[in-house]
Parts: structure tokens; C-alpha cells; sequence
């Protein structure tokens, strides 16, 4: 099996590594950056858990080689917090008790910034469609909709996405 | 499946990143047991749940610059690189306005982080029954190209599936480019999907596209997919309809025609009679829509 030399930046940051051909980009990020923000939930892309953005776009961290994110510019949901601030997305997820258990939060916060930075005059169903890859059992959807709409008034209104 | 763990892959493998489609071909042609990872959407799925690939080499394409653009062809058409991303193509200005639904199928796929992800050689080569673009890229008359150090073929679209994860490609192919011609006036496309949620795979799907001449049908072409052990080109059908005068009793036939034609599998969640009968429902409703977006009438 083939040991690999690569650059990810993550949160701005390059980060040397050296990864296994099998290693996966969200195993990397959780146990050798102890960035632990993203979540392993079923692995195999269907529930959005271990969602992180390349640039601007959303990926499913748990199916992506780390080998292959080579030269990345990701963000996980760490990096969406600057000196100590949520972005709009995060904040907006706890103004409207948005999260109950938590453990899809980080996965919406990402998809959630994708989506507003992507089209911040949204409506309900742009954002529903938008986010139909990242599941809640806890919540109903519901708050978590109303938080993405309310944070893209913020980023109009020049909140940090 | 015994006990899966779908936190790692067990497979062990190599891992090569060529820079141009040269290099690939070189390896595709010496080397054995060499897969293919475009976007893995497909591929990473089956290693996670421990499916037997033989894969001892693992191939990424995506540092190769020649299979990506989407760029008019001579005669009008597009010619879309292989591993141009879903996201990508379903946004792209000239696939929305030339193939209408090629986009709608591709917005309809997985979820959008899947298809930041997923590519459209991808689910071409990964031959599922239920692939999304397949549908569509037939009743636009795709083909396929498919190049090796041997040279260069291009395969109609219709012809390029023989059946599950199966197609036509030798192993020391690549495809790298899928190829649309130029659409013509008073054409008219639908296409529809069911399924339980958004974001499943389909549990029946319908593309059809209709070329008006008058009240006439000067062409149609259709498929499906999820009703066969292949995407399902329902050549035979469609090509009846030429030259016909365009009417609900023969739309309310046609449809009769494709739920006879189809034979579905039963699986978890969907009976193959279920299928059936959403084949002939979907397949009036497909008719009629893409009749009207011709800008045809109903009599
Ligand atoms: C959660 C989820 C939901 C999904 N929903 C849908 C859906 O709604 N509709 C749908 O159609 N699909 C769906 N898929 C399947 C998948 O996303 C698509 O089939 C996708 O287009 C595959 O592309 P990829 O680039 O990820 O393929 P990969 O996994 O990289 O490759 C797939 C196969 O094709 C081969 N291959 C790839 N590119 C080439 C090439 N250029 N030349 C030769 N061989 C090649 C690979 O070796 C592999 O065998 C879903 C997948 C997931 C995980
Ligand atoms: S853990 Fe990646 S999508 Fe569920
Ligand atoms: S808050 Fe528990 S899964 Fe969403």
C-alpha cells in the first residue's frame, strides 16, 4: 500500500501530513488534526454528518481519500469561528434552538454556509432542497430552515458567512 | 454482507494521481487491476462496504486537465469532459439551454455535496440501472468516447450498457467525454423521477424528447431506468411514433405499450408491479409534457 506526502490547508492553514492510499479525509482531519467538528455518521455520504467545504462547496469528508484532497483549501466547522465569533450560519442555529442532541449541527453549519454564501436571497425551498443531504432526528427541520433564511438576511446585512 | 465498518476501507491499494491522459492510458495498459476514482461517489461506497473489487491500483483522474470543459462541438452540439462535476453541468449556461433536462436529472440527483463530488463519467461507467444522466444523455442521441493507447471510438449511448456495472468498455479504456448534438427547433424534453424522498435513487425514472413537425411526431426517444438490469432505451417504442399524428388515445397507447414492455425487479421498498404500474403513468405524463414543451397541442 502506497504512504503519501500531502498539503491540505485547513482553516487556512497548511498542514503536512503523510496519509495511506485508504486514508479518509474526515479520519485525517478527526484523529490527526484533532479537528473533531466534523462527525462520523453512516460513512457512505447519506447523512451529511462529516459535511466540509472545498473553497466554497460542500463535500462528504467521510468519502473522500485523503491522498486525493491534496492541495485542498477546506474548511471544517472550527474554521467557520474567527477570533472567538460564530459566522451567521452558526449563530443563527442557536438563536433559533435549532439544535437539540447536536450531532448534525456541525454538518448543517457547513451546509448551511454553502448554501447562504451560494445565494443569499434563498427562500424555503432553496434551502430545503439545498440542505435535503444533511438529516436531523432530533429537530423537524423546521428551526433549522428558519436559522439558514435568518442568516442570509445577516450576510446581507454584512455578517460574516 | 457480514460486519461492516463504514469508518475506514480495509482494501489495501496503490494510489496514482497522473497529470495527463497520456500517462493514464499508460497505465491503464500495463498495469493490471487498476480502477478508476473520479469523484469515488460510487466507487468509495462499494470499498466501504467491503465489497471484492480486485482493485490493486487506484487511479485518480482528476488532475487530468483534457477530461474536463464543456465546449460547443463543430456541429452545434456539446461535448462535456468526463469528469466534470454534477454540480458543474447542472448549473453550465448552454447544458441548461440546449438540454433541459440532461440539467433536471442531474439537479434531482443525491444531494448537493454529493454532487459536488460526482461526475458524469461516473455514473456512466459505474452502469447502474437507475443512473440519473444516462436517460437523458440517450434521448438527446449521446455517444460516448472512449480512448485507449490503441486509439479513440466513440459508442452510441443506447449501445454502451450490457448490464449491471457492466458496459462496453474494454479495461484499458477510459471514457472521456460524453458527446451531445445539436439540438433542433420545435424540440421538446421531459423527464421525471420518482422516488420516496429527494434524495434517493430512483425508483422508476422517464426521459423522453420529442421532435414536432406540424401536429405530427417527426421523432421521439425514450428510456428509463430502474426498470431493467440496464438503463432502458425504449427504442422500439419511440421509433413507432414517427411520422404519427400527435393524440391523447396515442399517448393513452404508448404508455400501455411501455407497461407491458418493462420488466422491473421487485426490491426492498418497491414491488416490480409498483414499477409497472408507475411506468405507465409516468410514461402519459412524460408524453404529454414533452408534446406541449414542443410547443405542441392536444386535440
Ligand atoms: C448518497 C448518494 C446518493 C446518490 N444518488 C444518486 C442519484 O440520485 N442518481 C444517480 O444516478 N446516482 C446517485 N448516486 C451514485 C453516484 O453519485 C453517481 O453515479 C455518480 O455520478 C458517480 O460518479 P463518481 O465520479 O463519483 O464515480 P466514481 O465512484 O469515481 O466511479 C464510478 C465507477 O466508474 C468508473 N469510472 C469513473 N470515471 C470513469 C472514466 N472517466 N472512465 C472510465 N471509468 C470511469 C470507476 O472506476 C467506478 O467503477 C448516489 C450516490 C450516493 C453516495
Ligand atoms: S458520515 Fe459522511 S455523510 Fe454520513
Ligand atoms: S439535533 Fe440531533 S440529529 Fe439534529
Amino acid at each position: 500500500m502506497s504512504m503519501h506526502e500531502i498539503t491540505l490547508i485547513v482553516n487556512g492553514k497548511p498542514q503536512k501530513l503523510t496519509v495511506k492510499s485508504n486514508e479518509l479525509l474526515l479520519n485525517v482531519l478527526r484523529d490527526k488534526l484533532f479537528l473533531t467538528g466534523a462527525k462520523y455518521g453512516c460513512g457512505i455520504a447519506e447523512c451529511g454528518a462529516c459535511t466540509v467545504l472545498k473553497g466554497d462547496r460542500s463535500v462528504m469528508s467521510c468519502l473522500v481519500p485523503a491522498v486525493a484532497a491534496d492541495g485542498w483549501e477546506i474548511t471544517t466547522p472550527e474554521g467557520l469561528v474567527v477570533d472567538g465569533e460564530l459566522n451567521a450560519v452558526q449563530e443563527e442555529l442557536v438563536n433559533k434552538a435549532a439544535i437539540q442532541c447536536g450531532f448534525c449541527t456541525p454538518g448543517m453549519a457547513m451546509a448551511g454556509t454553502a448554501c447562504v454564501r451560494e445565494n443569499p436571497d434563498a427562500d424555503e425551498d432553496f434551502v430545503r432542497d439545498y440542505m435535503r443531504g444533511n438529516y436531523c432526528r432530533c429537530t423537524g427541520y423546521q428551526a433549522i430552515v428558519q436559522a439558514i433564511l435568518a442568516a442570509c438576511e445577516d450576510a446581507k446585512n454584512g455578517k460574516r458567512v | 454482507m457480514g460486519a461492516m465498518n463504514t469508518k475506514v476501507i480495509e482494501a489495501e491499494y496503490d494510489y496514482v494521481k497522473p497529470a495527463s491522459l497520456d500517462e493514464a492510458l499508460d497505465i491503464l495498459a500495463e498495469k493490471e487491476n487498476v480502477k478508476i476514482y473520479a469523484g469515488g461517489t460510487d466507487l468509495l461506497v462499494k470499498l466501504k462496504m467491503g465489497a471484492d473489487l480486485g482493485m490493486d491500483i487506484m487511479m485518480d483522474i482528476n488532475g487530468i486537465e483534457d477530461l474536463y470543459g464543456v465546449d460547443k462541438t463543430a456541429d452545434g452540439g456539446l461535448r462535456i469532459g468526463a469528469a466534470e462535476k454534477i454540480w458543474n453541468l447542472e448549473t453550465n449556461a448552454d447544458v441548461i439551454a440546449m438540454y433541459p433536462i440532461l440539467s433536471e436529472a442531474m439537479h434531482l440527483m443525491a444531494s448537493v455535496s454529493v454532487r459536488n463530488m460526482a461526475t458524469i463519467g461516473g455514473n456512466f461507467c459505474n452502469a447502474s440501472p437507475v443512473a440519473d444522466t444516462v436517460g437523458p444523455c440517450m434521448c438527446y442521441g449521446a455517444c460516448v468516447e472512449l480512448k485507449s493507447k490503441k486509439g479513440v471510438r466513440t459508442v452510441d449511448a443506447t449501445e454502451f450498457f450490457l448490464k449491471p456495472g457492466v458496459t462496453v468498455m474494454e479495461a484499458d479504456e477510459i471514457l472521456t467525454a460524453i458527446i451531445l448534438p445539436a439540438p433542433e427547433e420545435n424540440t421538446g424534453a421531459a423527464f421525471t423521477k420518482m422516488a420516496r424522498v429527494r434524495p434517493d435513487i430512483a425508483k422508476v425514472s422517464i426521459s423522453c424528447v420529442i421532435k414536432r413537425d406540424g401536429d405530427a411526431i417527426k421523432d421521439c426517444r425514450m428510456a428509463m431506468g430502474s426498470v431493467a438490469p440496464k438503463p432502458l432505451f425504449l427504442g422500439d417504442i419511440s421509433a413507432e411514433l414517427a411520422g404519427k399524428k400527435m393524440s391523447a388515445a396515442l399517448i393513452e397507447e404508448t404508455a400501455q405499450k411501455v407497461h407491458d414492455f418493462v420488466k422491473p425487479i421487485g426490491d426492498h421498498g418497491t414491488t416490480a408491479e409498483y414499477r409497472k404500474e408507475m411506468a405507465h403513468l409516468i410514461a402519459k405524463e412524460i408524453l404529454e409534457k414533452a408534446w406541449e414543451n414542443s410547443g405542441g397541442e392536444l386535440a
